[in-house]
């Protein structure tokens, strides 16, 4: 393991000590219901990546991945009981079928047809949904959280652990594949699919890699919004706004390094809880407008770009 | 456990603090809401919340609650789910609000309920429906006029019945509330033996309803029993009003969503005229108590700059409501202590301008007070000929009747 | 339940509705389908220009579809403007420009929609006309004079924008521009300046379409985002850039969702159509009328 490796897992190590001993510390339940949210994007936003940022397949369901992961949670306590773990593992392993079926689809389809594509079946699973009775249908379902397990004495806390856990994974994840072959292979086919192809690089193996992670991951994410909410309904799982939002989210952090996707997550996710509770009125979708358009116009390659931009002017004046 | 004392502490001061002038030395009291003000339940959302801001302002002018200043903390919930959670958490934790309001309709309200059931607190619920009767909290108090869940569709069926209906047809939205409603009409309908012989959930983004009710009307109903939302609601009354529903159909409506606001009334003008739809407030002389008129003179004046609904029938006098259950309720047991609070609003009856309210176990309204209206002689574009009486008349319930049932549909629309 | 006489009714409104759709998805046809801007603010622009015609039939009493014509040149200018914006900041810095392109105009959507808000509340609005809320009997059927009208624009657009694109030197241009922008500049003309007009005849088509919209059904200013769907699949099934392509798979997706709705579960109707985009995709990816092979 390199320098820089052994630097990430101090800091994800870190990272997963201070939000557990925060479970343990802050009697203030607010900042793990805003932080589960944050986290919950920051999964999202980096899972997204992978397939939209290194292979440049823009995938415009991430509403589907998230719903599917609720619904499969509200199945799964609704059927059986099943503990949270076994709700997040079977909701990733459907969202890593759900992303090979994906996968196939760019077979045939590239560019914004493939991103059209997944707005449809967006829509196809959420009418299926939406006439599944068993768990609510279009009325919707409120959920019974089990007793909460040691060392969390309260439900939300635990959550907010959970899904620090899925951010640390998610972001390994997306680091070894931007680091590894898998990383460049995408790279080359997002520059030139065609050519990639020609040059030996098993391009559908990579997009399939790419679908199935970044399918689980988000699957996986959305599983634990059921015991958040204790309620789901099929027009709030599959909210538009969560493509909408992962999208800018990674495009404001920037898509060319795994760090990108979080800091958009963060930034953008903060600064929507923080509207919520003091401006709090349309403004609200107005800032996230504004913010998408000034991001893209003015910084394209996002936070990231902007970040290298300033360090190469810096590493030039020192020349 | 620094709630428990901080409570404490207020109730320590309250008790103290008995002079009926706002003293200044003394906190206000924060009240803590979220509130649809964007998305699909903002118009909803809007307006009862200028309901509730003019209790405040009455209660303030009054001397305040106990004689401590009320305060309103309100956040958007943007219509969803999925925002209320960190709201209510925010207002619970770090503005530490000492009474809570439930947000607009049972969606954003859903979420709170287990929280508020964990925690032990009131909550003053707003226009939900059904969100109690799982989680089963006993400080739940919805200020709707529901009652007993199948005492609404009932009321409607029962109308139709009366009129001769046999058959029943059901429309609905395939969305959260018309089909929490449709359910338990269909139960209603099978216990009244009347056939089923149409049942169809269409989208939420159906376009054009022509086709639907050409196939609704070829199932020959005796009532239409519609729960819909108020885009579709225009699209409903449209196709009915071009493609004709046939004779047969003696009464029709039931759960419309949209016809209780004022914009959409306006919109759709001369197209209501025959519809036979559940309401909770109307300018019938019968619906008239104390300070009702006084509230909707304040209303009128202060929703043309809120830019809400101009008449605000529907939801704002209960959103006043709600602030007067609370404040004769903290008057009575002369402290801000949550579980007396609720003990008193179960046991007593209480006064309010949209009339007498008493809860049951469940914390929902204990009779059935939803209005069944029938729309009479309404012009297109023209929304100020809502405010007088006679244009909605009352069938139901018995004591607050204004007017009888015209029938059939075909014939009441003219 | 099945039964002749209501499929011949859902045919008849099905081909009606999908005129209708295929109004508001022809600007799309040639700003997505010609030009290749991903255009997702389509629908934001269509309820702004239905705004537009609410507010002139509110305040002056305008006929909508008159109304509509007269914000045409502003909705004209308006596209041009757009265009340019869209082009200095995506464009012109090489390509690439595909998801942040989406991005874009998704923050364009949402501040249309704010402004909305801001201007005319939450409400939703409608207009009145003599041929709102009539309809045309043949036999026992009934047709609303509303779909009828949205026929007869559909039919006029779409003969007027083939015209258009295959007889006027313009039109031929901006389909050239569409096929081979390289061979265009060599011979003297300037594809950007041919894009430019191109987009704002997109957009000024809008005029007569947000009509439409708002005469079809009330409008409220988040109405845009169930349109981003069903326009892109009319565009996309039709295969980009066909104008008659575009008439005829709004026909088919209109009459299987009217089918859908009539005759089997009515709340499986997004599936049909969206499972049938997809099929679509699935096999034959250049749509059905595709430019493209």
């Amino acid at each position: 393991m390199n320098r820089n490796g052994i630097l990430f897992w101090i800091g994800a190590t870190l990272f997963l000590a201070a939000a557990l001993l925060m479970t343990q510390v802050i009697g203030n339940q607010y900042p793990f219901f805003a932080g589960y949210v944050i986290l919950q994007f920051v999964v999202l936003a980096v899972a997204w990546s992978i397939l939209g940022g290194y292979a440049g397949y823009v995938n415009f369901g991430t509403s589907a991945f998230f719903g599917v992961g609720v619904y499969t949670a509200v199945f799964l306590a609704k059927a059986f009981g099943a503990p949270l773990a076994v709700q997040i593992a079977t909701a990733a392993a459907i969202g890593a079928l759900m992303g090979f079926v994906l996968g196939l689809l760019t077979l045939r389809m590239q560019g914004i047809f493939f991103s059209i594509a997944t707005i449809a079946a967006t829509i196809v699973i959420e009418t299926t949904v939406t006439n599944w009775r068993y768990v609510g249908g279009a009325a919707g379902i409120q959920l019974q959280r089990p007793m909460v397990t040691a060392p969390f004495d309260n439900y939300v806390q635990m959550l907010f652990f959970v899904q620090a856990l899925l951010v640390v994974l998610a972001v390994a994840i997306s680091r070894y594949i931007q680091n590894s072959w898998i990383g460049h292979g995408l790279k080359a086919l997002r520059d030139d699919e065609l050519a990639a192809e020609c040059t030996g690089v098993p391009t559908l193996r990579l997009k399939l890699v790419a679908c199935v992670i970044s399918g689980a991951l988000m699957c996986a994410a959305g599983a634990p919004a059921a015991m958040y909410l204790q309620y789901a309904d099929p027009s709030s799982a599959f909210n538009l706004n969560y493509s909408v939002s992962v999208l800018a989210m990674s495009l404001i952090g920037g898509t060319a390094h795994w760090a990108g996707p979080i800091i958009g997550a963060i930034l953008l996710g903060a600064t929507q809880q923080l509207l919520t509770v003091t401006i709090s009125s349309e403004v609200n979708v107005l800032v996230l407008g504004v913010m998408l358009v000034l991001f893209v116009v003015a910084a394209p390659q996002g936070i990231i770009g902007l970040i290298r931009k300033v360090r190469r002017h810096r590493s030039e004046g020192e020349a | 456990m620094k709630r428990r004392t901080f409570l404490g502490g207020t109730i320590a001061v309250t008790t103290l603090g008995l002079a009926s002038r706002v003293d200044a030395q003394q906190p206000p009291i924060k009240i803590g809401m979220s509130m649809p003000q964007t998305g699909g339940l903002a118009g909803g959302g809007k307006a009862s919340l200028l309901g509730i801001e003019i209790w405040r302002d009455d209660v303030n002018a009054k001397g305040g609650l106990l004689g401590r200043k009320v305060e309103l903390v309100v956040y958007d919930d943007k219509s969803s789910a999925s925002e209320t959670p960190a709201i209510y958490s925010k207002l619970l934790d770090v503005d530490k609000v000492d009474l809570l309001f439930a947000p607009y309709a049972t969606v954003p309200t859903a979420p709170i309920m287990p929280l508020v059931k964990q925690r032990g607190l009131l909550l003053m619920g707003n226009f939900s429906f059904q969100v109690n009767s799982k989680v089963q909290h006993d400080m739940w108090f919805n200020n709707a006029p529901w009652g007993p869940p199948d005492s609404w569709p009932d009321s409607f069926l029962e109308i139709a019945q009366k009129a001769g209906a046999k058959s029943v047809a059901f429309l609905s939205a395939d969305q959260e509330f018309a089909q929490n409603l449709v359910v338990i009409a269909r139960e209603v309908a099978k216990k009244r033996n009347m056939p089923v012989v149409f049942d169809q959930a269409y989208p939420p983004s159906t376009v054009e309803f022509s086709s639907i009710v050409r196939a609704l009307k070829a199932a020959k109903p005796d009532v239409v029993y519609v729960s819909s939302y108020p885009p579709d609601s225009a699209g409903i009354l449209r196709a009915v009003n071009e493609i004709g529903i046939g004779d047969n159909v003696k009464v029709f409506g039931g759960g419309m969503v949209g016809l209780q606001f004022g914009a959409v009334m306006e919109n759709m003008g001369s197209l209501l005229n025959g519809v036979v739809n559940y309401n909770s407030w109307l300018p019938e002389p019968k619906m008239y108590y104390e300070g009702t008129k006084e509230f909707f003179d304040k209303y009128t004046k202060r929703a043309v700059e809120a830019k809400v609904d101009p008449l605000g029938y529907y939801l704002a006098p209960f959103g006043y409501a709600s602030g007067q259950l609370v404040e004769a309720a903290v008057k009575a047991v002369g402290s801000f202590d949550q579980k007396a609070i609720a003990k008193y609003l179960h046991e007593h009856e209480m006064q309010t301008i949209v009339g007498p309210m008493s809860f049951g176990p469940d914390g929902e309204r204990k009779e059935n007070a939803v209005l069944q209206a029938q729309f009479r002689g309404i012009v297109d574009k023209n929304i100020e000929q809502f405010r007088s009486p006679g244009k909605q008349v009352i069938l139901f319930p018995e004591k607050l009747k204004s007017g009888d049932l015209i029938t059939p549909f075909e014939a009441a629309r003219k | 339940m099945f039964s002749f006489d209501l499929l011949l009714d859902a045919v008849a409104i099905g081909v009606l509705l999908g005129c209708f759709y295929a109004a508001v998805s022809l600007g799309l046809s040639l700003s997505f389908g010609l030009l290749d801007v991903p255009h997702v603010a389509h629908p934001a622009f269509l309820v702004m220009a239905s705004y537009g015609v609410y507010f002139l039939n509110e305040n002056y009493g305008i006929d909508p579809l008159l109304a509509g014509l007269l914000i045409t040149p502003l909705l004209f200018v308006f596209g041009l403007v757009a265009y340019r914006i869209y082009y200095e900041t995506f464009e012109k810095r090489g390509s690439d420009a595909g998801v942040r392109g989406i991005a874009f105009f998704f923050g364009v959507a949402f501040i249309i929609e704010v402004l909305l808000i801001l201007q005319f509340g939450v409400d939703q609005r409608s207009v009145t006309a003599s041929y709102i809320g009539k309809a045309w009997r043949i036999g026992d059927m009934r047709i609303p004079f509303r779909l009828l009208v949205a026929f007869a624009v559909a039919a006029a657009l779409t003969i007027l924008l083939t015209l258009y694109l295959s007889r006027t030197f313009m039109g031929r241009a901006i389909r050239a521009v569409a096929q081979d922008q390289e061979a265009l500049r060599l011979m003297g003309a300037n594809p950007i300046r041919i894009k430019q007009w191109a987009f704002g005849i997109a957009t000024a088509v809008l005029g007569i379409a947000g009509a439409l919209l708002i005469i079809v059904a009330p409008v409220e200013p988040t109405l845009d985002r169930s349109y981003i769907g069903r326009t892109f699949c009319v565009v996309v099934m039709a295969g980009l850039g066909s104008m008659a392509g575009t008439l005829v798979a709004a026909i088919i997706l209109g009459v299987a969702e009217t089918i859908v709705l009539t005759l089997f579960g009515a709340s499986w109707a997004p599936a049909v159509s969206f499972g049938m985009l997809l099929a679509v995709l699935a096999v034959r990816p250049q749509g059905l009328f595709g430019r493209r092979s």
